[in-house]
């Protein structure tokens, strides 16, 4: 058993670090703020490989090991969670399922370009209005062969990233007799006629990532958009989650690691009753279970990522880090708002924004009740 | 076309500086670790678009220092520099500014076949400023400081603008030439991945005194520097005195005529 990561790991951490520290973090306010995607960053993150994380080297991914795509998403949602979604989605939800079940041609058409930044993100779509936790029962969009084309029409809801990707990988139903095999992938490049784009949704947090309801009207795209096998698209798409969880999983330490830095640092700034917070027991056992869970998620979370470089079944440790960093971070949010006390329920001190970021992540992906449902699965066997 | 781009590993930009009983101290509170020397990521930039934009065949990275400084040169393969080699000698310790020039005008003649030479305009840990200039004297070649953009090159000439004090130059100097570079010449590139992951299985290799012809004294022996008096300069001692007056306007006034009474303006 070895807790060190190695040179390469540790020099991608350094790197994408100080990238976080000059390029994004001092823009999260203002991404929150304001609702505008940080393309000034992302524009820079293809040449660094932050585009293509698990994208092979001949398509110009950098083809870097799980823990270092964890890496990547932790150091990047420290320093902003919207901007950490965007990639996050765009390489773990997308380019993921392109990069295992996509043919030759279809990498060859879409990973060069969406891995090096020079076209836009990419998205997946599997949520609608009817459908979230449960897919293979609710969702109700489907395709329909006619001639050398799929006819695709229903509504989908909650689509990271719809407006500012050139691709959507999107779940739909091509058996009506239902059933575990009636759902498919197909990539759909996001001008095609009949993609209608809903305003983006007015959330709580995350307001840089851009969520949308997106209607598919008619939209006819070639036979050969098919990804993977015909039937398969609810076991890709959770394979393709057990992937998104770690990643998830490891956004939420960020975050909690940005909050825990900023309560920890006001603690020792703050005085009441002639000494630092950071002095009274209160606040340090706050602090102290803080640094405590967050490492303790982390270790899941690379846990998981060790298990799927191995190439050993993940799904369980998947869910088990997903679940328990998502839920640390959320209480590790809400203790740095607890340090900072009035000031921390103002906009502002960063803590507020992170509170309300951080409440995604036990959502979406699977809820926290998914997750147990996905873990008590696999021990019950 | 073979470029060199000579840099050097220093503390990172946050260290903090000490100086305890005459001794020198950097650092990071953060626990950052060193780095490449921050001006000299600008002649890594220029040296890697010189390979990009002007059909440069090499671009080497050239440090002098000890095992450590591995970690620039490994920077500088990261961003894409072509070669990186380290002269490392305990001869070499404690040379001064021209005891380095030697070594770094014996390191580029062995390398051969260079033709522009980059240095950044200063190292953040010395302050000196003087490498380039003093390399170029060093092998014979002209020197062109400050340097904030590449104009063009030709077969036997380069021309560039240099950014001074009272405005900007425009020069052409035969080739081959020593230059330094401001910030202003471009922003430079983060490390990719896939160059992180090139620049660790690199082979870095290590220039002894005895690989090179140096000419001239180098080691602290031979250093004409004297650091018998190091201390730390007193902080200095101001005031800061809050401007009051009824409107915008009549604030600026007491401004405009405090600045005049200081000479400040
Ligand atoms: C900001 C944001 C971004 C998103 N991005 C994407 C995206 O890019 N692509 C995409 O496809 N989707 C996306 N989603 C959707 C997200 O994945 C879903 O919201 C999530 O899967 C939950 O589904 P739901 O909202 O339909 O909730 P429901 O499935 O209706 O669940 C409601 C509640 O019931 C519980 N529940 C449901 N079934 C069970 C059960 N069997 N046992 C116990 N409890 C249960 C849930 O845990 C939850 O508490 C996003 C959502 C948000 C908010
Ligand atoms: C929306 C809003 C409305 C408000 N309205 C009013 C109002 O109408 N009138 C008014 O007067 N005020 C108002 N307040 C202020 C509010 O009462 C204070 O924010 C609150 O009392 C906490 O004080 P503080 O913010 O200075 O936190 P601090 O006192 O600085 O506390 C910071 C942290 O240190 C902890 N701490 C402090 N001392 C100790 C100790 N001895 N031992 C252990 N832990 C300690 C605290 O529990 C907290 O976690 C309001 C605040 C908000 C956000």
């Amino acid at each position: 058993m070895n807790f060190e990561l190695n040179d390469e790991q540790q020099a991608f951490r350094h790197v994408v670090h100080e990238f976080v520290a000059r390029e994004v973090k001092p823009l999260a306010r203002h991404t929150d703020e304001t609702g505008e995607f940080n393309w000034t960053a992302v524009r820079k993150m293809g040449p660094l490989g932050l585009l293509g994380l698990e994208v092979p080297e001949a398509y110009g991914g950098a083809a870097v090991d799980p823990i270092s795509a964890a890496i990547a998403i932790e150091e990047l949602a420290w320093g902003c969670a919207s901007t950490a979604l965007a990639v996050s989605a765009h390489n773990g939800l997308a380019l993921g399922p392109v990069v295992a079940y996509g043919t030759e041609a279809q990498k060859e058409a879409w990973l060069p370009k969406l891995a090096t930044g020079e076209g836009r993100l990419a998205a997946l779509s599997l949520t609608e209005p009817g459908a979230g936790s449960d897919l293979q029962g609710g969702v109700r969009t489907t395709a329909v062969k006619q001639g050398q084309e799929w006819v695709i029409n229903g509504s989908k809801m909650w689509m990271t990233n719809a407006s500012i990707a050139d691709l959507m990988v999107v779940l739909v139903r091509t058996d009506p007799g239902g059933g575990s095999k009636s759902l498919s992938h197909i990539l759909v490049p996001a001008d095609t006629p009949g993609v209608i784009i809903a305003p983006a949704e007015k959330k709580m947090g995350l307001n840089g990532s851009p969520t949308h309801a997106v209607t598919f009207e008619n939209v006819r795209v070639p036979l050969e958009n098919l990804l993977g096998a015909e039937g398969r698209g609810l076991q890709q798409t959770l394979s393709t989650l057990d992937s998104g969880r770690i990643s998830i999983g490891a956004l939420a330490v960020g975050i909690a690691q940005a909050a825990y830095e900023a309560a920890l640092k006001y603690a020792h700034e703050r005085y009441t009753f002639g000494k630092p917070i950071a002095q009274h027991q209160a606040v340090q056992w706050m602090l102290a279970d803080a640094v405590t869970e967050i490492q303790a998620a982390r270790l899941m979370v690379y846990w998981a990522a060790a298990r799927k470089a191995s190439g050993a079944r993940y799904t369980q440790e998947a869910a088990m880090a997903k679940l328990f960093a998502t839920e640390v971070s959320e209480r590790v949010c809400r203790n740095a708002i607890q340090v900072h006390g009035g000031y921390g329920y103002s906009r502002e001190f960063e803590v507020e924004r992170m509170y309300r970021d951080t409440r995604l992540m036990t959502i979406g992906e699977g809820t926290s009740e998914i997750q147990r449902l996905v873990i008590a699965r696999a021990i019950g066997r | 076309m073979k470029v060199v781009v000579c840099t050097k590993q220093t503390p990172s930009t946050t260290a903090v500086f000490s100086i305890k009983n005459g001794i020198v101290s950097w650092d990071d509170p953060g626990g950052k670790p060193n780095v490449v020397n921050p001006w000299d990521e600008y002649a890594i930039e220029e040296g890697i678009r010189l390979k990009e934009n002007h059909g440069a065949s090499d671009v080497i990275a050239l440090a002098i220092g000890g095992e450590e400084s591995k970690e620039a040169l490994k920077t500088a393969l990261a961003m894409g520099c072509t070669g990186a080699i380290l002269v490392s000698d305990d001869a070499f310790a404690g040379s001064d500014a021209v005891g380095s020039a030697r070594i770094w005008a014996a390191a580029i003649n062995k390398i051969g076949d260079a033709k522009i030479v980059i240095f950044g305009k200063l190292t953040i840990d010395d302050n000196m400023g003087v490498a380039a200039m003093m390399t170029a004297r060093k092998l014979g070649w002209t020197p062109l400081t400050f340097v904030s953009a590449i104009k063009s090159i030709s077969a036997d000439s380069i021309t560039v603008e240099r950014l001074l004090d009272d405005g900007k130059e425009t020069v052409t100097a035969p080739l081959p030439v020593v230059i330094s570079v401001v910030k202003e010449i471009n922003e430079p590139r983060y490390p990719s991945f896939m160059g992180i992951r090139k620049a660790n299985r690199a082979e870095i290799p290590v220039w002894k005194a005895a690989d090179l012809s140096v000419n001239g004294g180098t080691g602290a022996a031979a250093s004409k520097v004297d650091w018998s008096h190091i201390f730390a300069i007193p902080p200095r001692v101001g005031s800061v005195e809050m401007i009051e007056g009824d409107s915008i306007a009549e604030q600026v006034k007491i401004l405009v005529d405090k600045l005049f009474e200081e000479k400040v303006i």
